[in-house]
């Protein structure tokens, strides 16, 4: 799975991770939502630190599409209250079939 | 992953993408026309870098200068002061105030605006290496794919490009809308330039009276007052019997 950081770069992470970014993403949402700024912050920045953690980054020549998209690192809690609605922008990974 | 892209930016992005794949008729020609639109729009952000550049610039001059006032008001402050003129020397000091909080707030900004640019950089440095990457793999694609199969490939690569496409232009919009807000704090302190506001105070025309009553309502009295003081103590030190008169001025002050 890859996940782009806007204004960073694309990383691949494993399927398995997917279950963590959604719960990180929900937080996000739950912050945004509580109108807690610090709460925002926090929770942003460790979803960016997972995602740079566990991902490996893509050259910059590869052409592969992201499956996730996330804003700059640097968004602002007015910017982060029209992304990080509903479910977040991780939704819940599909049961395994 | 149905639905898996969320948010503002990726809707921005999967739209521009789909435009993109929708002129897909003829996969060479549309390999081909991708790479030219590509290569156009690398031109522009070449450009809209430029234009913030230009605006940093512009900003940095405009800070140069405010420091050169500070320097000069804090020298003006001193000379009044030893010449017992204590009410020019509020006022140079009260211009000041207002010039270095000025001063910390466009450096502040430039500073911001700087992380934007390289952010902006960067990206546009990745768009470049995707394009080239593109333009290698068009011609494989070119030579090597049947046409339907060809239109599969050419959507995986359009997409890796005209997603880091779409990125460029979230970082250039970012880094024009501070130039923008920069731009509105910029003119706010040329027209308190325009005013003489940090002009040299031995060239106090008419009207000045006028700008400083605005100027002390816009500078941190404390701060000035704790100015006046300290600038009176070094002073005094080196004066013998002014020393407890002067200090005891600014006591009551």
């Amino acid at each position: 799975m890859i996940v782009r950081i806007s204004n960073e770069g694309q990383f691949e992470l494993d399927e398995s991770d997917h279950a963590r970014l959604n719960e990180l993403d929900d937080t996000v949402v739950a912050a945004v939502d509580a109108g807690d700024e610090d709460g925002f912050h926090a929770g942003y920045e460790e979803l960016l630190h997972f995602v740079r953690t566990e991902g490996r980054e893509l050259g910059a020549d590869d052409l592969l599409p992201s499956d996730f998209i996330l804003p700059p690192p640097d968004l602002s809690f007015v910017e982060a209250g029209e992304e990080f609605t509903g479910d977040g922008l991780i939704p819940e990974p599909e049961p395994a079939a | 992953m149905a639905g898996g892209m969320g948010g503002r930016f990726s809707t921005v992005i999967k739209s521009k993408i789909s435009r993109m794949l929708d002129r897909a008729e003829d996969p060479g020609e549309t390999l081909d026309y991708s790479y030219q639109r590509q290569l156009e729009s690398l031109q522009n952000v070449k450009k809209g870098i430029a234009d913030v550049v230009t605006a940093k610039k512009r900003l940095q001059m405009q800070s140069q200068k405010l420091e050169q006032s500070v320097v000069k008001l804090d020298t003006q402050a001193r000379q009044a002061l030893s010449a017992g003129n204590e009410d020019l020397a509020r006022i140079a000091l009260e211009r000041k105030n207002v010039a270095q909080t000025e001063l910390q707030s466009l450096d502040q900004q430039v500073t911001e605006l700087e992380g934007q640019q390289e952010k902006l950089t960067d990206s546009e440095q990745k768009l470049r290496t995707k394009i080239e990457s593109f333009r290698t793999k068009k011609e494989v694609i070119k030579a090597q794919y049947s046409a339907a199969e060809a239109q599969v490939r050419i959507g995986e690569a359009a997409t890796g490009v005209g997603e880091q496409m779409a990125d460029v232009g979230l970082a250039m919009q970012r880094a024009t809308d501070k130039t923008e807000q920069m731009r509105a704090r910029a003119d706010a302190v040329s027209e308190l330039e325009a005013a003489g506001t940090f002009d040299d105070l031995t060239a106090l025309g008419p009207g000045q009276d006028d700008i400083d009553r605005q100027l002390s309502e816009l500078s941190s009295t404390s701060q000035v007052d704790d100015e006046l003081s300290r600038m009176k103590a070094e002073l005094g030190s080196g004066q013998g019997g002014a020393e407890s008169k002067q200090l005891g001025e600014g006591g009551a002050a």
